[in-house]
């Protein structure tokens, strides 16, 4: 059996409606699920960068790759393992304000990548960001306060590796 | 406001002329010499049915009695033209009743450009009468797909279409046309599309993995190529055998590879597969070097992977880079169209002979020939064989007919026993293995090849599940030869519940209507054979007709088709019985 590990697939498209769809349909089809996904401009003008979390062995993620640059309006896909990558999550949770002055909260803010973005009279919201991890950790401390809202976004990565996507576009225009 | 100023002036420069979205429907598809097309009108896509009205004497349009059968009938021209098929349906049900002869265009990589009709654009997610997500339900099952909102896009998408569902692998398109963008207005031109920056239709071509598979197949004492419909597709069948002829390598096809090689070449061993040859199937796990050439690895071809083909070296012509490794591991991967690195590699590979290992080809044929194969073409029992029909037909064509099989038994038998001489005249339904899909696509073929024979071999429970296209037939005199081979029961699931459900016929015992009186109120002339002495006069008649013809054979209940390679099992344990 195949050790199933972490995976982080970017994926370059063209910004059209649909792309989507056709992207979740190839991990739906060899029933993998999406633990995160991103979406947002790239590097490149006119160039959508997708960036799916997926749990997945690395044969699997070699294949899933191939199916999705297949897709007309893909320009190019590849797949990272966790080293590769240097990658960043935020969350942000809400909380009551009566629990402001707690330690275990003050002591949560100490961390470096942790701040308060806003404070009103019955409720103040953190922000935190970093690995997948940290912010589970941060989850775990600040649940029993009873979060009253709690969001996290998918993962953004840029890969230590290059990604020779610039010059690929070059030479098809 | 300066970009627009600008589009003024190239637009007077320009000698484009105003007409509506639908009108540009029908003059792009004539640009890109498509003047054929099946389909079925509904609301959504009147305008673009009211052009083909206007512009019926240089595009003509076939009236299918269901848009299945006009998918199918699509890819049956398809397949024998190697042109897209041409697809109309409206939006909703239209739409919907297309999604199997797209499935099936795309695993079969048959290219297709379907246009469906749309509601009009501003009561998108209204849940409007017949509104549909065509583009959300066919996502999966297309090569490329578009939603039309504005006629201006009209001529620009239908050229990418096109230049998509024929370039590199083939596949199915759909363009989905709101219906205010086909009343709507546009400057029309019209420019083919060559190009599209994210889409690279042929890998380039890598000489050191061409030279690399070349020392690997000059130095093979038991090379064996598997090909498939790769070598037909990109027309590559002279290349192909001037490639296996200087190699002096056996040979098979896979079931959609047939007829790239005329039956009879001395080295075509026959056909792999779950109902193939026997000695194709035990001698892939016995080569030293095996060559898959433009073909996909399919479950149905391999058995159980972790028992195909494990001593060999694994050497994989294709042009799709995602079939590379995808089923099996290979050796030397030659990307690009064969076409192209089966010329490249002639010049490094050499002249060989390998007699040895064709006389294994030989003796297991001989097997084959013994237990099964006699017994299926001169049968001895009462019944009537599928096999002998073939046999039959064979004689009359001598190879030159189109053969389009349905699902099941038959097609097996058809893969398995008709001869063939031409390329591109073996239709079947492969990988999605749909029932229902030899008639219409017989229709298809007809109309894409007139000159030559088209013979419909179909299995009773298929051929009602599409027998509307009779109509079709009525209508459009298609002059195909439909033989429906009649054993009463849906023969192959019947076979499986034998062999492995202890005989439990779950509903798969069939009655039928009378078949003859069906093909005949549709003004077919039509005839029914039980006994072996009339097989081979009803054959003569029905090839003989200059029209469409419908032959029934009442077929032996309960025949199987031998060899078999059961679900789950190596290549190597085919079985005979």
């Amino acid at each position: 059996m195949e050790e199933i590990k972490n995976f982080t697939i970017s994926v370059y498209t063209e910004n059209n409606v649909g792309i989507l769809n056709r992207l979740s349909a190839i991990f739906l089809k060899r029933h993998i699920n999406i633990e995160s996904m991103t979406v947002s401009k790239s590097e490149i003008e006119n160039v959508h960068r997708f960036t799916f979390v997926v749990n997945i062995s690395q044969v699997q993620a070699h294949k899933v790759v191939g199916q999705l640059e297949k897709q007309i309006e893909v320009i190019r896909a590849f797949f990272h393992t966790e080293d590769e990558i240097i990658y960043n999550e935020t969350a942000l949770f809400k909380i009551s304000t009566e629990h402001l002055y707690n330690e275990e909260i003050q002591k949560r803010m100490k961390f470096r990548r942790a701040h308060v973005l806003t404070i009103t009279e019955r409720y103040f919201v953190i922000e935190a960001s970093g690995s997948k991890e940290n912010i589970d950790k941060m989850y775990k401390k600040l649940k029993p306060f009873g979060l009253l809202q709690f969001v996290r976004s998918g993962r953004i990565a840029i890969t230590r590796p290059k990604m020779a996507i610039s010059e690929l576009l070059q030479e098809f225009n | 406001m300066k970009t627009l100023n600008n589009e003024a002036k190239q637009n007077q420069a320009t000698t484009s002329v105003k007409i509506s979205g639908a009108e540009a429907v029908i003059k792009c598809l004539l640009e890109e010499g498509a003047d054929l097309a099946y389909g079925y009108p509904g609301g959504a896509i009147m305008p673009v049915y009211d052009e083909i009205y206007k512009y019926q004497d240089k595009f003509h349009h076939v009236l299918t009695r269901h848009e299945q059968g006009a998918a199918h009938a699509a890819q049956g021209f398809a397949r024998v033209t190697g042109k897209p098929g041409i697809v109309f349906a409206t939006s909703g049900p239209g739409a919907t009743n297309l999604v199997t002869g797209i499935a099936d265009a795309q695993i079969d990589s048959t290219p297709l450009v379907c246009i469906t009709g749309q509601v009009a654009s501003h009561l998108l997610g209204s849940d409007a009468f017949q509104e549909t997500d065509i583009i959300g339900i066919s996502t999966p099952v297309t090569k490329w797909n578009y939603q039309i909102t504005k006629a201006s896009e009209i001529p620009e998408v239908i050229a990418k279409a096109f230049y998509i569902a024929k370039s590199g692998r083939p596949g199915p398109v759909l363009i989905d046309i709101t219906k205010d963008a086909q009343f709507g207005e546009l400057d029309y031109s019209y420019k083919k599309c060559e190009k599209i920056r994210s889409y690279r239709a042929t890998p380039k071509i890598e000489v050191d993995k061409i030279k690399e598979a070349a020392k690997i197949i000059n130095n093979a004492k038991k090379p064996f190529i598997v090909w498939g419909q790769g070598v037909i597709i990109g027309s590559a069948e002279q290349e192909f055998k001037n490639f296996i002829e200087k190699t002096d390598i056996p040979s098979a096809s896979t079931a959609l590879g047939l007829s790239a090689l005329e039956t009879k070449h001395p080295l075509h061993v026959g056909m792999v597969g779950m109902h193939g040859n026997y000695a194709p199937n035990k001698l892939t796990n016995e080569c030293d070097v095996l060559i898959a050439i433009g073909m996909r690895f399919d479950d149905r071809v391999t058995g159980n992977l972790n028992t195909y083909a494990k001593q060999a070296k694994v050497i994989h012509f294709d042009i799709d880079p995602a079939e590379i490794d995808k089923n099996v591991k290979t050796d030397v991967a030659v990307l690009g169209d064969v076409k192209e690195t089966l010329t490249e590699i002639m010049s490094y590979v050499n002249k060989a002979e390998h007699k040895e290992w064709m006389s294994e080809f030989d003796k297991l044929y001989a097997i084959e020939k013994n237990e099964v194969i006699v017994d299926q073409l001169n049968p001895t029992k009462e019944g009537l064989t599928m096999g002998e029909v073939l046999g039959g037909i064979n004689k009359v064509s001598k190879g030159e007919a189109v053969v389009v099989s349905d699902v099941g038994q038959h097609q097996m038998f058809a893969c398995r026993y008709a001869d063939f001489v031409k390329t591109r005249s073996s239709v079947t339904s492969g990988g999605l293995g749909t029932m229902g899909f030899a008639l219409p696509a017989a229709i298809g073929a007809k109309m894409g090849v007139p000159n030559r024979e088209v013979v419909a071999i179909i299995g009773d429970g298929g051929y009602q599940m599409t027998c509307n296209e009779l109509g079709t037939i009525l209508q459009t005199k298609a002059a195909v030869k439909i033989v429906v081979l009649n054993n009463s029961y849906l023969g192959m699931v019947r076979q499986w519940q034998e062999l492995f459900f202890d005989k439990r016929y779950a509903s798969t015992e069939m009655i039928s209507p009378d078949f003859v009186k069906l093909a005949e109120a549709y003004d077919i002339e039509a005839t029914r054979v039980s006994k072996r002495e009339d097989l081979e006069g009803a054959i003569k008649t029905m090839m003989a007709s200059k029209e469409a013809f419908f032959l029934e054979v009442v077929i032996e209940q309960e025949d199987n088709v031998f060899p078999m390679i059961p679900t789950g099992a190596s290549v190597s344990d085919i079985r005979l019985s």
